[in-house]
């Protein structure tokens, strides 16, 4: 705590003109320096625009630049960036996670995000074979049945033309299943950035798919699969259950936050499938097939497929259940000093909309219900806040978080006991940030 | 609605019970695709091998596939793990007769590879076809992959040495799968219906549960794992990835040396990012001087850096000899800035 900066606290007289150096020489029995600095501070009271700290935040008394001299013109940056003192918050891989970058994560700075939208340039990523920037002119969607009983018409759809027919824009989180699968064992990564980093929450816009399929003349009653296909080197594919696609919920999505999907993203066209892990949002989407049974593909059959005290893997695992995380503070912070703060963090289900957060500062022996930040969205984020005064006293934060359908998120004991250590997948236990007396956080588990 | 409308619709009712009305509805959107175009991308096979082109390939005709288009990456009997988890290892002969890796069951498993995991072998020939090799993926005739694919059965100790891989003899092949019934669906994590539906697994039933407990919820806290001191500081310098101000600061994890080695990793990868190692090392002349030189000429000059900046961005020849350097006014003043000063203090 002691060596943290901040600025625009002001500190008594004399330690405001006299450097610790000073002090101790004055302590010392150096009194020339006492009156060297005495000097000094006549100097400061002859300069008529330099304030002395006595009087007040030098950062008020001394007008900065920015108030006493012009700005930039408009359109200097014509893509606007962020601050240069924002140069902090920036995707960041885990060192040793993945061997090569083209099939690899890179995580979401959660720790320094506020409500619910992810930027889209800190948007996690998850690619198997690399990315590409995808010439939307070239870019096709195609609609097929693995029967030709199943659908009337295959097709075929420019970008000029998905981008002529109704659209739908709609908020939804996107959680990699294996997001928090490094700490199924053990505390195993130090920020909420490794911990729960895969995971991002956007505003898509794009066609529902059921609009589609039934303008090829889909039929519902033979056809209950759906695979989606990348047109990348991987050639993702995924078994999506035709239910979800009638509900009318799965979307192909074109933008963004209000622009076009970026390229890390699947530029120009990915697959929404809300609620469901990311892996079943294909990316750069060229083709949708209708069929009668389940796909088992490479990351339904290899990967992504959970595996049990039994021995057995869980395949076709998909939804991510309720979970919650602490963004501020989290692990790998370290707190100003004690006093009043704001916790905050996420909650979502992929079941639904959150209907509670519960915080925890005791490790889970007593709960406060938090505020939720409206509107609460379906299988979006949730934004919670809640009020602490730390006494400076060491503590253990927790969040628990309920959806709609009345599910609790779980301890790690909890999970632990049904599904054991080795699952990869669908890590959704309760997370706890452990503070010390100096204020520093870090990532601990309570069972 | 005018009459004639009316029979219209009435009509594709009768026509049509079961499919959805909007058939071919948006004018001048989307049009058929060709047999032919259906053909180039609907690669897919599934489990009962629908989509399985017909071909076939042997073991040794695999092993020279493999060693010229994969072993790079996966290891000559990929068993590599440089790249990611091997492709073979971890069965054992009786996993064959019992359909499940008894690894699994008995926790003596060094290590995940695909064939104690894949259940169905119709998800490898898909997977090598659509997207093997990794980076020249589509490349591989059907036959190739039939011979890689026998390859590694062999390798796996599934066929025997001298076994040709092809459609016909595929689905043999699939009941010796060594964990073909080590999957289950037996959960609620599907977001269709349930197997009794005829879907997949339970219908959506969590199988963890927890309760809303508020008060004294619990006599004790019980820590199960904690931070470990090396996880602390593998990834890097926490205080740098948190904004410098706002109610909590990253905490200071490697030391400010270790901070300026890190920033000074970073000046050279922006030199190289700015393509100046091209031409200068650190301790040689390339095209122009070594920066060593560079420092040793202009020590003590106070001027140096401004001058020096200003020689960068705009090119020039002559100091050094008749070669000239390019001008890099491309670049930011405040990275040409941080460049020269990283020259000027021995490029460390
Ligand atoms: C340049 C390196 C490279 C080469 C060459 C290569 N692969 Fe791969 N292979 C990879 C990577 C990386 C992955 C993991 C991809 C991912 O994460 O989705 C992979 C995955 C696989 C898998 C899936 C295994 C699993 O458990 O996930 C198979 C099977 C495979 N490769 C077979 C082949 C075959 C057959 C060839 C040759 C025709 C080949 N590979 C050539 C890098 C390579
Ligand atoms: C295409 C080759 C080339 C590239 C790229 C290049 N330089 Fe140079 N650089 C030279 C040459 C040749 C000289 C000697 C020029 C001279 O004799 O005046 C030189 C000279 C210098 C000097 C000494 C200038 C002087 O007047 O003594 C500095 C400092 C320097 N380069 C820095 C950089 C930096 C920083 C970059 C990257 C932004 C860079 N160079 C990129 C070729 C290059």
């Amino acid at each position: 705590m002691g060596d943290i900066k901040q600025a625009g606290r002001l500190r008594p007289a004399p330690e405001n003109f006299l450097s610790a150096e000073q002090i101790t020489a004055v302590g010392s029995g150096r009194r020339d320096f006492l009156r060297k600095s005495f000097l000094a501070a006549g100097a400061a009271l002859a300069a008529p625009l330099a304030a002395r700290a006595a009087d007040g935040d030098p950062d008020i008394l001394n007008l900065p630049p920015w108030a006493t001299s012009l700005g930039l013109p408009v359109a200097t940056n014509p893509y606007g960036m962020p601050s240069k003192y924002e140069s902090q918050l920036l995707r960041r891989e885990s060192p040793g996670l993945t061997r090569v970058g083209g099939a690899s994560v890179s995580f979401a700075p959660l720790q320094g995000l506020f409500g619910i939208i992810t930027p889209s340039g800190l948007h996690f990523e998850r690619h198997h074979q690399g990315w590409h920037d995808v010439d939307p002119a070239k870019h096709r969607l195609m609609i097929n049945g693995s029967d030709p009983a199943f659908l009337k018409k295959p097709k075929v759809y420019t970008m000029d033309e998905l981008m002529r027919l109704p659209s739908v824009s709609r908020i939804h989180f996107i959680e990699c299943g294996a997001n928090t699968g490094l700490e199924w064992g053990n505390v195993a990564v130090p920020t909420v950035q490794y911990t729960h980093g895969m995971l991002s929450c956007s505003e898509f816009t794009g066609v529902p798919l059921k609009l589609l399929l039934e303008d090829c003349g889909v039929d519902y009653k033979k056809a209950r699969y759906v695979l989606a296909e990348g047109g990348d080197g991987s050639a993702m594919t995924r078994t999506i259950p035709m239910e979800m696609v009638e509900s009318g919920e799965v979307f192909v999505a074109y933008g963004q936050n209000g622009e076009m999907l970026r390229p890390e993203n699947g530029y120009p066209l990915r697959l929404v499938v809300p609620g469901v892990q990311g892996v079943s949002w294909v990316k750069w989407l060229r083709r949708i097939e209708v069929g009668d049974q389940p796909y088992a593909t490479k990351d339904e059959a290899i990967h992504y497929i959970d595996l049990q005290p039994s021995g057995l893997h869980r395949q076709y695992t998909s939804i991510q259940e309720c979970k919650s995380v602490i963004t501020t503070p989290s692990g790998g912070q370290t707190l100003l000093s004690p006093g009043f703060f704001n916790v905050s963090g996420l909650a979502w289900s992929g079941r639904g909309r959150i209907k509670q957060v519960d915080v925890s500062f005791d490790g889970g022996i007593n709960w406060k219900t938090a505020r939720l930040e409206g509107p609460i969205q379906n299988k979006a984020l949730t934004r919670f806040n809640v009020d602490w005064v730390w006494d400076g006293k060491p503590a253990i934060l927790q969040s628990r978080a309920i959806d709609e359908t009345g599910y609790v998120q779980p301890t790690y004991g909890q999970l632990r006991k049904v599904r054991g250590t080795k699952s990869i997948y669908h890590n959704n236990a309760i997370q706890s940030w452990k503070i010390v007396e100096g204020g520093e956080v870090s990532n601990v588990q309570v069972l | 609605m005018s009459r004639s409308c009316k029979s219209l619709f009435v009509f594709a009712l009768f026509l049509a019970p079961t499919v959805a009305l909007a058939f071919d509805h948006y004018a001048g959107v989307g049009r058929q695709a060709t047999p032919a175009e259906v053909k180039a991308w609907d690669i897919d096979v599934r489990p009962d091998f629908k989509g399985l082109p017909k071909g076939s390939g042997n073991v040794e005709r695999g092993q020279e596939l493999f060693e010229e288009k994969c072993a790079s990456c996966h290891g000559s009997f990929g068993e590599s793990n440089e790249v990611f988890t091997p492709l073979i290892g971890g069965t054992k002969p009786e996993d064959i007769k019992s359909g499940r890796v008894s690894g699994f069951l008995t926790g003596d498993i060094p290590q995940r590879t695909t064939f104690t995991k894949v259940a169905t072998i119709s998800t490898v020939w898909d997977y090598i076809y659509r997207a093997m090799p990794w980076t020249a993926p589509k490349s591989l005739k059907p036959d190739d992959v039939y011979a890689i694919l026998a390859y590694f059965l062999n390798l796996a100790e599934i066929v025997p040495g001298d076994f040709t891989l092809s459609d016909k003899n595929i689905a043999e092949v699939q009941a010796r799968m060594p964990n073909r019934n080590g999957m289950t669906t037996d959960h609620g994590m599907w977001p269709g219906p349930s197997a009794k539906k005829g879907g997949i697994g339970n219908g959506g039933v969590p199988d963890v549960k927890n309760v809303a407990c508020m008060k004294n919820c619990k006599p004790e806290v019980q820590i199960g794992s904690t931070l470990p001191e090396y996880a602390r500081t593998a990834h890097g310098e926490l205080a740098d990835q948190n904004r410098s101000f706002g109610p909590v600061r990253g905490t200071r994890t490697l030391g400010p040396e270790a901070a300026k080695k890190a920033a000074d990793a970073g000046t050279l990868e922006l030199a190289t990012k700015s393509g100046c190692m091209a031409c200068h090392g650190i301790k040689s002349k390339i095209v122009g001087p070594g920066y060593n030189e560079v420092v040793a000429r202009y020590q003590g000059q106070p001027d140096a850096e401004s001058r020096l900046v200003a020689k960068v961005k705009a090119g020039g020849q002559g100091v050094w000899g008749n070669v000239p350097m390019p001008p890099n006014a491309h670049l930011k003043d405040e990275d040409l800035t941080t460049l020269v000063k990283w020259i000027l203090a021995g490029s460390k």
